[in-house]
């Protein structure tokens, strides 16, 4: 079923789109060349980034790191190996695509830790980026619990990434 | 940024002082430029594609559709959307980018939808809605997470989309346990 989720968004954007009397193809090939510039934008982070990320794992000091926090995180179900992408992810993402891609390329893209890390990254959000860029623009400085609800929310993706991937394979 | 890019630096130095990995760490260096390289041009069709494709989802009135589709639970979430017409067409832009995918269009009618939920009387305070507006976009309700598939792809992933669901049913649980936290948080922390 899932094979025919991305055609069907790609035919029904396209056939609506058409049904407005828009120019759909125009309207593709403009919107992949704003693409290409969002690339532009994002690959000397990429190139910066994961020097740092490979000299973490080449260091010794990511394995370090995983075999320190290893006991809590097999004692919520969380696979250690993805430590580091778990702390940087809500503080920048670019820096947690590297770690990643990184780790997919590592342990293997269809492994359980290469699926794990594909849906950590597909469903958590840059939360410190976004609770400064809102509250910055809205001029909000009493923050409240917005910080812990949000973690509150990050946690359970990770748990929930972990337990899902497992259990579906 | 800079911050995080030094404390990584300074990390991966002690370690390989510690675990005597010097010579790893300088080939690291150069093999990470690299890397970072052709990650970003085996991702870049995908990019530039899914790019065009939100595209064609703004302008085919999609969005439209699927703002139909939640307003019922955003006028729960959200009451002061009820009377401010403009906050509640901003906040359902925002969740609609957020769930097609194109961040770049969900983030500026966050900050417009944010900046109407602010209370006049405490300008300073973040609101419960507000709270929520936060934990709604950082729980990341994506139905195509197109960077990540476009990652899986460039690795050679049998199926690079076949994380969907998987992605879903995780970005439901998050949002919605993030949701909870802060009503029940909302009820205890004081308001000023």
């Amino acid at each position: 079923m899932t094979e025919y989720a991305v055609p069907i968004v790609l035919l029904l954007a396209s056939a609506l789109t058409l049904r407005k009397k828009e120019n759909t193809y125009n309207l593709l090939i403009d919107g992949a060349g704003e693409g290409l510039k969002l690339l532009a934008a994002i690959l000397p982070t990429l190139v910066v980034l994961m020097t740092a990320v490979t000299m973490l794992r080449e260091s010794g000091a990511v394995e370090w790191l995983s075999g320190l926090t290893a006991p809590i995180f097999s004692f919520m179900g969380i696979p250690p190996e993805t430590v580091l992408l778990v702390l940087i992810r809500p503080l920048s993402g670019s820096a947690a695509l590297a770690i990643g891609a990184d780790l997919m390329a590592q342990y293997g893209v269809d492994s359980q830790i290469g699926r794990t890390v594909a849906v950590m990254l597909g469903s958590t959000e840059t939360t410190f980026y976004t609770i400064s860029v809102y509250f910055g623009a809205a001029g909000i400085s009493k923050t409240r619990y917005t910080v812990p609800a949000a973690l509150i929310a990050d946690l359970t993706g990770f748990l929930v990434a972990s337990w899902v991937t497992r259990l579906l394979g | 940024m800079s911050w995080i890019w030094t404390l990584m630096l300074l990390l991966s130095t002690i370690a390989a002082l510690v675990f005597g990995n010097g010579a790893n760490l300088s080939a690291a260096v150069q093999k990470g430029a690299q890397a970072g390289v052709t990650l970003a041009i085996s991702i870049g069709g995908s990019i530039c594609l899914w790019t065009g494709v939100g595209k064609l989802m703004e302008r085919s009135g999609i969005t439209d559709m699927l703002s139909r589709l939640f307003a019922p639970l955003l006028r729960r979430l959200f009451p002061t959307t009820q009377k401010d017409d403009q906050a509640k067409q901003y906040l359902s832009a925002n969740i609609c980018a957020n769930l097609l995918g194109l961040g770049n269009a969900a983030t500026p009618m966050g900050i417009q939808a944010a900046k109407r939920l602010v209370n006049p009387k405490h300008p300073t305070l973040a609101t419960d809605e507000l709270c929520r507006l936060i934990v709604l976009n950082t729980a990341s309700i994506q139905l195509i997470p197109a960077n990540v598939a476009a990652v899986r792809a460039s690795l050679g992933a049998a199926s690079p989309f076949d994380i969907l669901p998987a992605v879903w049913l995780t970005s439901i649980c998050s949002a919605g346990l993030g949701l909870a936290a802060a009503w029940a948080m909302g009820k205890v922390w004081r308001r000023d």
